[in-house]
């Protein structure tokens, strides 16, 4: 990982998301259809991200109970996330969860 | 600045977390508190430093946060209407600190009055306060995170996940929104051998499409979710 290239990169994408759309939109009238698109960019990449992350530990399908650890974190996150609407709560209670998981699993199973 | 304020109190412990996490990721504290300085988007930071951790490369983390800030072009969109009097030299200084937290707070104060003469300036102002925030936050977290040690028992590969879970609950607003979820998932673990994350982009685009076709299936056009 190139850290300057990374940091670079990011700064640029983020200016260029944000920007244009400010500067032009104003002036002229973007096709609305686009922008319904746009909405669905998110949150099926971040799916695609993240269900094989949790369904394929290791890239394999789960077999231990120890492999079910970022499964079940991550329903617990999801659900805190759905009450709480609140992103910090849910990533510190998900990373919380795994954390007493997989310190505590062990001495249940072995 | 005191429509500002939930908001700059909320972000601290984020600012306080990207720095520790980052630096235990393995960026440097230079190159960490640089991220906050030019990028200036917390959940996108958040993640390229879960990706660090894994050892993700750089292009892959220049993507994703393209990805997760995608949004931003929709609060562009939204705002761009009430700013169409704001002279041309302000509005890069304002996409660049456009962030949630901006646009939540704008937003709602340009709904309730309307296009302000000064808009700008409350927009500037807000964004100010917010950007001055993150940056001191992460520079805490930097010197908190260097003096614990043992990051990698911390979680931190998992991290990415529970906040890109995180975003998607948040997102899911509507049925074809779930859908479109449901349908990228299923093409992801389907395409999931396929090398150099082709799999990622084909569920990607099944989800996308998949979203606009539910869009018209559910009729959500006709019916205010939001």
């Amino acid at each position: 990982m190139n850290e300057a290239l990374t940091i670079g990169g990011m700064a640029l994408v983020t200016f260029l998301i944000r920007y244009p759309v400010l500067a032009i939109v104003g002036k002229i009238d973007m096709p609305k259809r686009i922008f319904e698109a746009l909405r669905y960019v998110a949150p099926s990449v971040l799916a695609a991200l993240v269900i094989p992350m949790v369904l394929l530990p290791n890239g394999q399908p789960i077999q231990r109970p120890f492999d079910a650890i970022p499964l079940v974190s991550t329903i617990l996150a999801a659900l805190v996330m759905w009450r709480s609407k609140n992103l910090l709560a849910t990533v510190i209670a998900g990373i919380a969860a795994f954390l007493i998981l997989r310190a505590t699993l062990p001495l249940f199973v072995s | 600045m005191r429509d500002t304020i939930p908001m700059v109190v909320g972000g601290i412990p984020f600012g306080i977390l990207f720095g520790a996490l980052a630096v235990n990721a393995g960026i440097s504290p230079f190159g960490t508190q640089a991220m906050s300085l030019f990028v200036f988007a917390g959940s996108a930071q958040f993640i390229a430093a879960g990706l660090v951790a894994k050892n993700v490369g750089a292009l892959f983390i220049v993507f994703t946060t393209l990805v997760v800030n995608l949004r931003h072009a929709l609060y562009s969109a939204t705002l761009a209407p009430y700013l169409r009097h704001v002279k041309a030299r302000w509005l890069p200084l304002m996409g660049f600190t456009l962030t949630d937290e901006t646009f939540v707070i704008v937003s709602k104060r340009f709904e309730e009055r309307g296009a302000l003469p000064y808009g700008q300036w409350y927009f500037l102002g807000s964004a100010a306060f917010l950007y001055a925030d993150w940056q001191l936050c992460t520079l805490v977290g930097i010197v908190a995170g260097q003096t614990i040690p043992n990051p990698q028992e911390w979680g931190l590969d998992f991290a990415a996940t529970v906040t890109f879970t995180g975003m998607i609950v948040s997102m899911l607003r509507n049925r074809s929104t779930g859908l479109a979820v449901i349908v990228a998932g299923v093409v992801a673990m389907l395409a999931n051998p396929l090398p150099n994350r082709l799999g990622l982009m084909l569920a990607a685009m099944a989800g996308v499409v998949a979203g606009v076709i539910g869009k018209s299936l559910f009729r959500e056009d006709q019916v205010r979710h939001e």
